[in-house]
């Protein structure tokens, strides 16, 4: 075809309603996705099912906990989302990449160890397209697999819950020597890997919110800026009076990755904002956080939940949201100090908890993802209540 | 919220006769909704004029009335049933218009009748295009420029002010009737003009033209709580300029990046809850490719084409929903039918993708205009589920029917370079086609794009499909080769024809390297939770899903694919009542369709669903997994019939009638030989292969003869010819739509035709009526206005015609349901066709008789009898009533379409007429379709010399009802001299003011014209006259039979009808 040679790849974009065709180097791409020289890869899960496909991406080894998402649309949000980090991600809907890479991303580079598809675009078609999928991985020496029945090997994941799996292109894998490296593979403290090394600010004129980055989307820090909010980022090791100093008018606590009990000391800290009299909103790790350092427990869910779709009814209204998700722990409610916090929000599905309110104090969590991104922006509103909360939007 | 329990009988309002842009989708959302409704202990009372449908079944309603759907007519309804509520969202556009008008007159709040669903306000503020206007501005929704504008003159002022070009919709018409898009003054004036008469308020939206934006459609849902959610959304292929209906279309969008996808998902919550819909909703964008900028187009406060679409793609049933959202439920309290864990709130997520493509009639209508633009003509869908776009796109295109199987199917390969060029500009339903062959050319994708605006990607995709094209002509056939076609859906069929192998050797290539058809469920979650439910759907390289069943029985149930002129609806209610009644012996029952738009393709008709193309490749793959006890073809038309050879091959059983007894009823001599057998007289005739031998047998019987193929339905491509040109013209014709089967030439007969349906059990038969068509042979018994029972025919006939009956199903050995048609000519009888198979008749004759044949057939099938069912053999006793079925055609929607009946059917719909008196029922059936007379009593008759001494009377009746006729001259003579007052007017080629003039200004009720045979100027006039009538609203006739029962209807107008609960018609 006219569009592709020999170690190049070309691909369309329309800027200000021109059509460009864009051509790159890449070795590996091409070949790989088509004709000959395809490089097999093999997504071996721990319970011995072996998934073969083709290589996308880096072709290095990697282990990591598997998990699905289930999103339509949003492939790149889920890609830089730092709540992926220390997990493989499967998307379950097939046709991944068809508008390439754009610059709707939630932090600077994507996270997951290994990214696993049914079908990556040869040709992303939009406006904003700015690169493939392939190259996007490959810059970031990030492994992955296509061509698997994805669908096949999420209904093991929901059967059997969430489990660790490694990605290879070695042809040559011994199950017997490479399974027990699988089952020993943990997730670990990887909040310290996606946080951010230095306090940033988003000057704004509004109300003055610390956010403490625990792997944050961007999307969140946007919300409260384009609400007028000045945003000050904090490293996720921040001590609370460093934040409390600066006398901020609420605190907003992140998502992020990785199992919530994994981050001691963290918790210990946001006890003493807790202590404050300072509103908090938190969001996803940010919520399981708050549980855990006002006392109640945390556990980890069979298979997550991570998509755009799931119902959570807001308990005081009785209302329902369609919400983004993406979390594998969630908050026990039975565990809950109901002179400390109430469930606020549950989840229409399986009943567990989406949100908490905390009694006598300024502070609401969700389990889910208002900053949307991807996902549905339904429950947006719940930034607003935050800036009426710290006192409206002066 | 809990359901309301004030809600307790409900009247639902069907969409009444099946047309171009309101078909079986709404049956299908109709009988779901009515079951949902009734699962609640509501007592549904249902009106719907078509008899054709599953949801006027006594089974489905508690009260069904079979009636004109006039205000008038639902006022009669409502002051005898009763009924505290009044659903009017589940009808179509029909529907809520007549919601609206009670609403609207007073009626309802007078009566203390509620309207649930919806309020008379959102219905105003989505349909009326100002008051939606001025909505979406308050909610910052943004619209294209427009201006609703009620003359021709505003909109060329406004027009001047916003640029050419515009496009221009109609309001409150049906699948954007009188719409189009105005290049320039003339044009719009033209379109303009017409539109402002088609409005049910005369009113037209001039609007800035965003021809050429992707087209993108959200099905949401919200109930009273203020929950919503989207159900699904929709990218058509085919950007703005083309109408939905008519566009192909992919579930989930698949160039959209979140960020769009996002923004019109919350637009589209915004504007329902703005709307304050209570049911599900449709919002149709506009976005520009290049910029985040996007345009509401549309909103359908209701369910629609699009939202059947949406359940089959998800799973989600909308109407089931929607229904009890109007019973007060809200969506969290609703659960998922299909997880049987999640709720109604929550959105299905697709792990695979849908094609819908739309099945176009220009098979049908060969002068009609192909091109394709905002005014729908497609008659119905298929629609296909793959795991990957390209897989899905060839999966439907083999669904369609028309002999297409592949991108190759249509050749553009002769034209040139430049020629292909301008082909790609013309929008029509081979589109696709012609880029496939710009795309061999190397024509390169940025053109291709430039001058279609079709996203890239899915021109990409196309290009995959021709790349495999080539590679399978190039390369040798390898297992991965192959692999990599059967993944992307190449048939057999194309791989080998491609590879110069035999479709067997690809078969078995296929089998010894274990390249075979896995099946995926449809579960709405994506896998997240296991499905109670599911329907499946294959696809290679997988692993398989479905369950293995063991029943004692299990029934392959194979459906009827897309509505199409000739195969309609009523396959789709036999499929259903075929697979209820085997459910109901304990059988197991597997169906395989791919229409979305029916109720047999609902997720809980039968046990197991494949929504699979059906095509003796694809219903393999299920036949190797299921390995049914047996299949049954003959509910589903021609094309399960068509399987049947295939099924044999296979090993699977035939249930019912055997295949050699259906070929016997096809294969001419065969069939003579029977006949002559049985000492039944047919009209002589032969069976012919060529243009020449067709000649040959002609001039041997004498002009004129009906020449037609076997194995057709719906009398495709059959013929009426005078002359051997004629001969020649059709064969031609024939041989392009149909070339593996011989062709018929019998001698014309003209005398009365009879139709007959029959249960016959191997020795005993069961007729549960006669019916006699209004309408002498010629036209085609679909086209014709039938009557049940039979009114002019002598009791030694209808003996007669028993007797034939019974002589033949016994002699074809059916088992199971036969339809054969019958010409009365001097009180003589002979047999026309015969059809081992259920017919289009069968939901008519067994809602009016009250036998249920479809369900004593199967019964027959499995083994019982008709004595042991309780039933007498022969004639079963005539109904004290009069019930006549009216059909109904979309003709304006099809530019260009010849109008005149004859031997091949046109009509896409009927309506049923039912009353103690004939002269009743015919009245309530020109009602039902539509026939709303008289209005100006003026008309206009122009017919060809033999039909003028019948033209006399005609005119004389019409006179009489106060009518002033107008006649072309040779007509108008002739009536003149034999005492008609009529008033001469000019032929077309004349100056103007002409017979055109006339029709054009809108003063004419009526145009009685019957064509000239051949094709001189004569009948190009008529022609142009019949048209212009049709395209301006005028009711047009062509046959004298149909003028005569006009002018009975007329003359028996009566303001008051009588009204008939079809659920107690008894007859056993």
């Amino acid at each position: 075809m006219h569009f592709e040679k020999r170690g190049e790849y070309s691909f369309f974009l329309r800027r200000c309603g021109k059509i460009e065709m864009v051509t790159v180097p890449c070795a590996a791409t091409d070949s790989r996705q088509k004709g000959q020289g395809k490089m097999k890869a093999f997504l071996i899960l721990e319970d011995g099912n072996v998934f073969t496909g083709t290589s996308i991406g880096s072709a290095r080894e990697v282990i990591s906990e598997i998990v699905f998402n289930t999103s339509m649309t949003g492939y790149l949000e889920v890609l830089t989302d730092p709540s992926y980090a220390g997990q493989a991600v499967v998307m379950t809907y097939p046709l991944i990449g068809n508008y390439g890479i754009t610059p709707d991303m939630e932090s600077g580079r994507p996270w997951p160890d290994g990214y696993i598809v049914r079908e990556l675009s040869r040709m992303p078609s939009n406006f904003r397209c700015e690169g493939t999928i392939q190259d996007f991985l490959e810059k970031y020496d990030i492994p992955g697999i296509s061509g698997i029945d994805t669908r096949a090997l999420t209904r093991i994941l929901r059967e059997k819950g969430t489990m660790n799996g490694m990605i290879t292109t070695d042809e040559q894998y011994d199950l017997e020597e490479v399974l027990p490296r699988i089952k020993a593979y943990r997730t670990g403290n990887v909040v310290d890997r996606v946080t951010c090394r230095e306090k940033k600010v988003l000057p704004g004129k509004g109300k003055k919110v610390a956010l403490l980055d625990l792997g944050a989307k961007k999307n969140i820090a946007h919300s409260l800026h384009k609400r007028g909010c000045q945003v000050t980022i904090y490293p996720a090791h921040t001590p609370a009076e460093e934040i409390l100093a600066e006398k901020p008018d609420g605190i907003m606590l992140s998502n992020g990755p990785g199992d919530p009990k994994e981050c001691g000391d963290i918790i210990n800290e946001i006890k003493k904002l807790y202590d404050s009299e300072v509103p908090v909103f938190a969001i996803c790790l940010g919520h399981q956080l708050m549980a855990l350092a006002t006392g109640a427990d945390t556990y980890k869910l069979k298979y997550g939940h991570r998509g755009g779709n799931h119902p959570v009814r807001d308990l005081e209204t009785g209302k329902v949201y369609i919400s983004s998700q993406n979390h594998g722990y969630a908050v026990n409610a039975d565990t809950l100090n109901p002179q400390i916090a109430r469930p606020a929000f549950e989840n229409v599905n399986d009943g567990t908890n989406e949100g908490l309110s905390y009694v006598g104090k300024n502070i609401f969590t969700v389990q889910f993802h208002p900053e949307a991104c991807p996902g549905p922006q339904d429950s947006a509103y719940l930034f607003d209540r935050f800036i009426e909360r710290m006192g409206g939007t002066k | 919220m809990p359901r309301n329990q004030e809600i307790k009988k409900v009247l639902v309002i069907g969409s009444g006769p099946i047309v171009i842009g309101q078909a079986a989708e709404f049956d299908y959302a109709g009988t779901q909704a009515c079951r949902s409704l009734k699962e609640e202990g509501v007592e549904v009372v249902l009106v719907n004029s078509n008899p054709a449908t599953i949801m006027t079944d006594k089974e489905i309603a508690d009260e069904v009335y079979i009636e004109p759907l006039t205000v008038k007519v639902l006022e009669q309804i409502i002051l005898k049933e009763k009924p505290d509520s009044v659903l009017p969202t589940l009808g179509g556009q029909a529907g809520l218009n007549l919601g609206m008008e009670l609403a609207e007159s007073g009626f309802l709040e007078k009566h203390g009748v509620k309207l649930i669903g919806t309020t008379a306000e959102t219905i105003f503020k989505a349909e009326d295009r100002q008051a939606f206007k001025d909505t979406m501005e308050k909610i910052g929704e943004p619209c294209a420029p427009s201006l609703v504008v009620h003359n021709v003159e505003d909109g060329i002022k406004f027009t001047n002010t916003i640029g050419y070009p515009v496009v221009l919709r109609p309001a409150y018409t049906l699948g954007g009737s009188g719409g189009g898009i105005a290049h320039n003054e003339t044009e719009l004036i033209d379109i303009l003009s017409n539109g402002l008469r088609l409005s049910r308020v005369g009113e037209v939206l001039v609007e800035r033209c965003i021809a050429g934006w992707k087209e993108i459609e959200y099905e949401v849902m919200r109930d009273a709580n203020g929950n919503c959610i989207t159900v699904c959304n929709m990218e058509n292929i085919d950007p703005v300029g083309v109408h939905t209906g008519d566009s192909i279309v992919v579930a989930p969008s698949q160039t959209l990046g979140d960020k769009e996808y996002q923004m019109l998902r919350t637009s589209a919550l915004n504007i329902i809850s703005e709307l304050n819909i209570t049911g599900g909703c449709n919002v149709q964008y506009a976005l520009h490719p290049d910029t985040f900028e996007y345009c509401v187009i549309e909103v359908n406060p209701r369910v629609s084409r699009s939202s059947a679409l949406a359940s089959k793609a998800t799973g989600y049933p909308i109407a089931r929903v929607a229904a009890k959202i109007a019973l007060g439920y809200t969506l969290d309290e609703i659960k998922n039918a299909i997880t049987g864990k999640t709720y109604a709130s929550f959105e299905p997520m697709l792990d695979y993708c849908v094609v819908k493509i739309p099945r176009l009639p220009f098979d049908k209508f060969i002068t009609a205009k192909r091109t394709l633009t905002t005014q729908m003509k497609a008659t119905g869908e298929v629609m296909s589920i793959c795991d990957n776009f390209e897989g899905a796109l060839m999966k439907a295109i083999r669904s369609l029917e028309q002999h297409v199987d592949s991108l190759l199917s249509y050749d553009f390969s002769a034209l040139s370079d430049e020629e292909l060029d301008e082909r790609l500009q013309l929008v029509d339903d081979r589109r696709i086609w012609v880029i496939a062959e710009a795309l061999r050319r190397g024509v390169s994708y940025e053109r291709i794009h430039e001058i279609t605006k079709i996203d890239l990607w899915f021109i990409d995709k196309l290009a995959i499909l021709t790349e495999m094209e080539k590679r399978l002509g190039q390369e040798p056939l390898t297992p991965e080769l192959l692999r990599e076609a059967k993944r992307i859906e190449f048939p057999d069929s194309v791989i080998a024809k491609l590879t110069g192998k035999t479709e067997q050797e690809i078969h078995d290539m296929r089998i010894e390297n274990g390249i075979v058809a896995a099946f995926k469920m449809v579960d709405t979650c994506a896998a997240e939770f296991e499905a109670s439910t599911p329907y499946y759907y294959s696809v290679y390289g997988s692993e398989n899903e479905a369950a293995e069943t063991h029943p004692e029985k299990k029934v392959l149930v194979l459906g009827s694919g897309p509505i199409r002129i000739g195969q309609g609806i009523e396959f789709d209610y036999c499929s259903v009542h075929s697979t209820w009644a085997f459910a109901k012996e304990g059988w197991e029952t597997v169906i395989v369709n791919n229409n979305p738009e029916t109720v047999s393709t609902d997720f809980d008709i039968a046990d197991k669903l494949y929504f699979e193309p059906l095509t003796p490749e694809d219903v393999e793959a299920i036949v190797r997994l299921e390995q049914p006890d047996g299949a049954v073809v003959q509910f589903g038309g021609q094309t399960a019939i068509k399987l049947t050879e295939s099924l044999m091959k296979m090993g699977v059983k035939i249930l019912g009638t055997r295949a050699e007894d259906v070929d016997a009823a096809e294969d001419r001599e065969l069939f003579d030989a029977i006949l002559e057998k049985t000492g039944i007289p047919r009209a002589a005739g032969g069976t012919v292969y060529t243009a020449d031998e067709a000649k040959e047998v002609a001039n041997r019987l004498g002009y004129p003869v009906l020449v037609r193929p076997s194995y057709v339905l719906g009398g495709q491509g059959m013929k009426i010819a005078y002359n051997d040109e004629e001969i020649e013209e059709f064969i031609g014709i024939i041989n392009r739509i149909a070339q593996d089967h011989p062709i018929l030439v019998d001698k014309y007969l003209m005398g009365k035709e009879i139709e007959v349906d029959a249960v016959c059990d191997g020795t005993d038969i069961l007729i549960p009526g006669i019916m006699e068509h209004i309408e002498r042979t010629g036209v085609h018994s679909g086209d014709s206005i039938s009557v049940y029972p039979a009114p002019t025919i002598s009791e030694e006939v209808k003996e007669t015609l028993v007797e034939y009956t019974k002589r033949l199903a016994q002699a074809l050995h059916v088992v199971g349901l036969i339809n054969i048609q019958f010409i009365v000519m001097d009180d003589e009888v002979y047999v026309i066709e015969v059809n081992p198979r259920s017919s289009r008749t069968v939901p008519y004759i067994s809602k009016v008789t009250g036998i249920p044949i479809v369900d004593l057939a199967t019964r027959v099938i499995i083994g019982n009898t008709i004595r042991g069912m309780g039933y007498t053999p022969g004639l079963a006793p005539t109904a004290d009533y009069i019930a006549i079925k009216m059909p109904v055609f979309s003709f304006e929607k099809l530019r260009g379409a010849e109008i005149s009946l004859g031997p091949e059917m046109k009509s896409t719909g009927e309506c049923l007429g039912i009353a103690k008196t004939f002269d009743e029922a015919l009245y309530k059936a020109f009602l039902g379709a539509g026939v709303q007379l008289p209005k100006y009593k003026q008309m206009i008759m122009t017919v060809k010399d033999s039909d003028k001494p019948e033209a006399v009377e005609v005119a004389k009746r019409f006179e009489a009802l106060g009518y002033k006729i107008y006649a072309t001259r040779s007509t108008a003579n002739y009536l003149k001299e034999h005492g008609v007052q009529v008033l001469q007017t000019k032929r077309i080629s004349q100056e103007s003011p002409n017979v055109l003039d006339l029709i054009l200004g809108h003063r004419i009720d009526l145009v009685i014209d019957t064509p000239t045979q051949g094709n001189g100027d004569k009948n190009r006039d008529g022609f142009l006259i019949r048209r212009n009538a049709i395209e301006t609203g005028v009711y047009c006739i062509t046959a004298m039979d149909t003028a005569n029962a006009l002018a009975t209807s007329l003359e028996n107008a009566q303001a008051r009808l009588s009204l008939v609960d079809i659920a107690t018609v008894k007859n056993v």
